[in-house]
């Protein structure tokens, strides 16, 4: 590498470059969350389903809601993980099991009136004003990585959790009962269902896991943005990226392909204006920058589309 | 003695370690009606699919009027008239009968751009429907909804539909699937006339018809053709009555 | 004629019927709301070629709405300031004509469903629904993050644009614009359907294997169908940002997607009407139930998910039975 002439700015963007990095893995961990019961949703059932940011929604009020009445962090993500599981169970019931054997076109409809009923209701609880979550003491503060970088130790943490809970997700698929069902029950469900398995409660079980991934995914997350009605959305529409890009039923891809947009996404946001500024003055680059790194993962998704329409991991379609 | 029709030289195709279809070499000449038969999971699906371009193979060539179309795709070996019948009716079941023998007479004009005339008022796509609607014998029943048609009407209709296509050459699977007695005999006298407008490639299950038909016969076991001949060769033919009634060689 | 083309007869006469009862009783406001009727049932038309011919079902017709709305936001706002919007290579003036206005409308969402379309369908089912939303996003977040043109505040025009011979402020003629349009596009949409190219597109709809085998191009099919489609929900987008004097990114967002679907389904999906029908009744629960309750959209959620449990054919299916062959 040849010395540089300003070798302590250089310095300072490489540890802003390895914090950026940072800040991807941690947004795309949790669009993994999200992602993965999206995909497992649709790989075992067949559902295609707009109403799980909803649950992300719901996981995020309820731990918003239970921190301000007890203090208690912990407490708070078990509650967001009970709310979202019990709703997404309840919903399942209700709802979602009439809707396996429909086309894609009335999921879509049904679904879609799930999230109008979800936030309105949620509203109607909770008023429109946004509700805060805070980051509790031990893990608030920045942590001193090696090389002299400073990186919120919460975020860190989100990272930790997100990899880990993947970790869990691959061996539960992998190695249990469970797994062997739901593996099962993608590929043949006349022959689970033949074999004895009680098929809906097994759909019952899986969507509330995802629902579960996607509350928890909305309490962490709800910490270090506000918890707000229709907050789900856009990270809905973000997974939907990413199992377009992943490939649809498949837990590895739905991994790989949010770390790869949550890095496009981060990265894209800090170095496009970079890119921009070489050839234009400092506002004008500013400005484009932004306005194309918002377009950064779409791109990438159409890039994939061209290269494989099935997805990195997907079966061939 | 003229080129044939339609050729296949060495078609092969894998699926893993099944070889579906193996070194096939297959032809199709004017005038004639060539059957392929041969037991269930011989490969013949999967031939067809290989002819008509909707499966690309891994090895071998396969000719239509003397041009090499191994790389072209299903449709524009439509359009050079190539027609298929499917073993499973593919029509467009809530539309008319005569809608869905339209759409054949569309392909054999080669697109559908018009946006603002009726497609029924259009008098030649009209005419060129009825009178395959016509020859099969369901002129009566144009305006019912094809989801109304009986099983064997519909199969009648696949016919319909390829016959407006106008079509070089046929490939018929299994046109007398789930037909009765009588349906079945009506469909063969009707191939039988066929034979001198377009060759047909048939695939079929039903022996009678077959026999009764197929100037030619080639039986397919495991992917490969072990015999290729008239009637009277197949049936003498040992490895012929090898694989079907398990007679020694 | 049919039931349902009485329906139909009805409903359009009762959407032409009301605003003139209206005016001559001096209420501009329910001119106001038939003209967001025409309008929304406009977009839907130009969804319903896509979703009710072709089978496609595009979460992201909001990206041609909008692309329509910024089309009259930016042309008006350069007029008004006398800006032009390009003076090199070539000058480019903004312009406050409607026929105009909705010409390039027209263009820039075929353009982008050109783009959209040729890389949303090489997929389908499930794929297709995820990745039309996903481009609607993008251009919501795209809208938002360019400065230019407001972006999140959007942009307001002071005075609706103009139309030779007729006072565009008056609600009544600016309603009668917006009628005639939705009338011609239920007329080329009616046309369409019975055509060679609607025969073959309901039949790659059905059985895309016999499209295919008959040698036409269920891709190409498709894709003409879905920049049809965008262009006429272009068009409804130029409308509504003039009868509002304002666009926002809001056109773009994923609700403005779901709401035009949503209105199709009410009404009844594939029928000629439905869009009209769908829309009428949504405008009256917005109404309605808006003044009942902040919350009305839970009764919609509510409603949406009785038609899609219980009532799969709208309102038309409810009155006109099953769909009749396009015959």
């Amino acid at each position: 590498m040849p010395p540089a002439r300003i070798p302590g700015r250089r310095f300072v963007t490489i540890i802003l470059f390895i914090e950026q990095v940072l800040n991807g893995i941690q947004f795309g961990v949790m669009l993994f969350l999200m992602a993965a019961g999206l995909t497992l949703v649709f790989g075992v059932m067949g559902l295609i389903n707009l109403a799980h940011g909803s649950l992300y929604m719901v996981g995020a009020f309820a731990a918003a809601a239970v921190a301000t009445a007890t203090g208690s962090f912990l407490l708070a993500i078990a509650a967001a993980l009970a709310a979202a599981a019990a709703a997404g169970a309840i919903v399942e019931i209700v709802v979602i099991r009439r809707l396996y054997a429909r086309d894609h076109l009335d999921q879509v409809l049904a679904t879609f009136a799930l999230i109008l009923i979800f936030s309105e209701g949620v509203r109607w609880i909770f008023g429109s004003f946004p509700l805060y979550l805070d980051i509790p003491a031990y893990l608030s503060g920045p942590v001193s990585l090696p090389g002299g970088i400073e990186y919120p130790r919460y975020r860190l943490a989100l990272i930790g959790v997100g990899l880990s809970i993947a970790a869990g997700l691959f061996w539960l698929i992998s190695r249990t009962r469970l797994g062997v069902r739901i593996r099962a029950g993608e590929s043949d469900r006349e022959m689970i269902a033949a074999l004895g398995v009680d098929i809906s409660r097994l759909y019952t079980v899986v969507f509330a896991l995802g629902a579960a991934l996607a509350g928890l995914a909305g309490a962490l997350v709800g910490a270090i943005q506000s918890v707000q009605v229709g907050m789900g959305e856009p990270v809905l529409i973000l997974a939907f990226v990413v199992i377009v890009i992943g490939g649809i039923g498949s837990i590895k891809g739905a991994l790989i392909g949010s770390i790869l947009v949550g890095l496009t996404d981060t990265l894209g946001g800090v170095l496009l204006p970079e890119v921009f500024r070489l050839f234009m003055d400092n506002s004008a680059a500013s400005s484009t920058g932004a306005a194309l790194a918002s377009m950064l993962i779409y791109i990438l998704m159409a890039v994939v589309l061209v290269w494989r329409p099935q997805g990195l991991f997907g079966g061939t379609a | 003695m003229t080129d044939p029709v339609l050729a296949t030289y060495g078609l092969t195709k894998r699926f893993g370690a099944v070889t579906a279809c193996d070194g096939v070499n297959l032809d199709l000449r004017a005038g004639e009606i060539h059957a392929v038969i041969g037991p269930n999971g011989a490969g013949k699906t999967t031939l067809i699919q290989q002819i008509c371009g909707t499966l690309s193979p891994d090895a071998g060539r396969i000719e239509f009027l003397g041009h090499d179309v191994t790389a072209t795709g299903a449709q524009a070996r439509a359009r050079a008239g190539l027609a298929r019948t499917f073993q499973i009716s593919a029509l467009a079941m809530d539309d008319t009968v005569l809608q869905n023998a339209t759409l054949g007479a569309l392909g054999a004009r080669g697109g559908a751009f018009g946006m603002l005339r009726k497609a029924l008022d259009d008098n030649n796509l009209r005419s060129v429907a009825m009178a395959a609607l016509d020859r099969v014998g369901l002129a009566d029943l144009a305006t019912m909804r094809t989801a109304e048609l009986s099983h064997g009407q519909r199969r009648q209709l696949e016919v319909a539909v390829a016959l407006a296509l106008a079509p070089r050459a046929f490939v018929m699977d299994e046109p007398m699937a789930g037909m009765g007695a009588e349906g079945s005999h009506r469909m063969t006298a009707f191939l039988d006339g066929l034979r001198a407008e377009a060759p047909i490639l048939l695939v079929e299950h039903d022996m009678d018809a077959v026999f009764a038909l197929a100037d030619r016969l080639s039986v397919l076991v495991y992917g490969k053709i072990i015999a290729t001949g008239t009637r009277d060769e197949i049936r003498a033919d040992r490895a012929v009555r090898k694989a079907y009634l398990g007679e020694d060689a | 004629m049919s039931r349902e083309g009485l329906i139909n007869a009805a409903l359009l006469a009762g959407l032409v019927a009301i605003p003139l009862w209206a005016w001559a009783g001096d209420e501009p406001f329910t001119i106001t709301l038939a003209t967001r009727v025409a309008i929304l049932a406009l977009a839907g038309v130009g969804l319903n070629i896509a979703l009710g011919l072709g089978g496609l079902v595009s979460l992201g017709h909001a990206a041609f709405f909008g692309i329509g709305g910024y089309a009259m936001g930016i042309l008006a706002s350069h007029a008004q300031a006398y800006d032009p919007i390009m003076e090199s290579p070539i000058l480019i003036e903004g312009t406050k004509l409607m026929p105009v206005i909705w010409i390039i409308a027209i263009v820039a969402a075929a353009l982008a469903a050109v783009v959209i379309g040729a890389l949303s369908l090489r997929t389908s089912g499930v794929y297709f629904i995820m990745i039309t939303l996903a481009f609607g996003q993008m251009f919501y977040f795209f809208s938002i993050s360019w400065p230019a043109y407001g972006g999140e505040d959007g942009l307001s025009i002071y005075l609706r644009n103009d139309f030779p011979g007729l006072n565009t402020l008056d609600p009544i003629q600016f309603f009668a614009i917006c009628m005639v349009l939705l009338l011609l596009a239920l007329w080329f949409n009616a046309r369409l359907a019975q055509s060679p190219f609607g025969l073959a597109l309901g039949a790659a709809r059905q059985a895309p294997r016999r499209v295919e085998t008959v040698g036409l191009s269920p891709f190409r099919l498709r894709l003409v169908a879905f920049v049809i489609s965008g262009a006429i929900t272009g068009l409804a987008g130029a409308l509504f940002a003039d009868l509002n004097r304002f666009v926002s990114p809001a056109m773009f967002s994923w609700q403005t997607s779901g709401e035009i679907i949503v209105l199709i389904i009410l009404g009844g999906v594939g029928r000629l009407c439905g869009p009209v029908a769908g829309a009428a009744l949504f405008i009256t629960l917005e109404h309605f139930l808006g003044e009942l309750s902040e919350f009305w959209h839970i009764y919609l959620g509510l409603l949406l998910l009785a038609v899609v449990l219980f009532a799969r054919g709208g309102i038309i299916g409810l009155l006109a039975g099953r769909a009749a062959t396009h015959d």
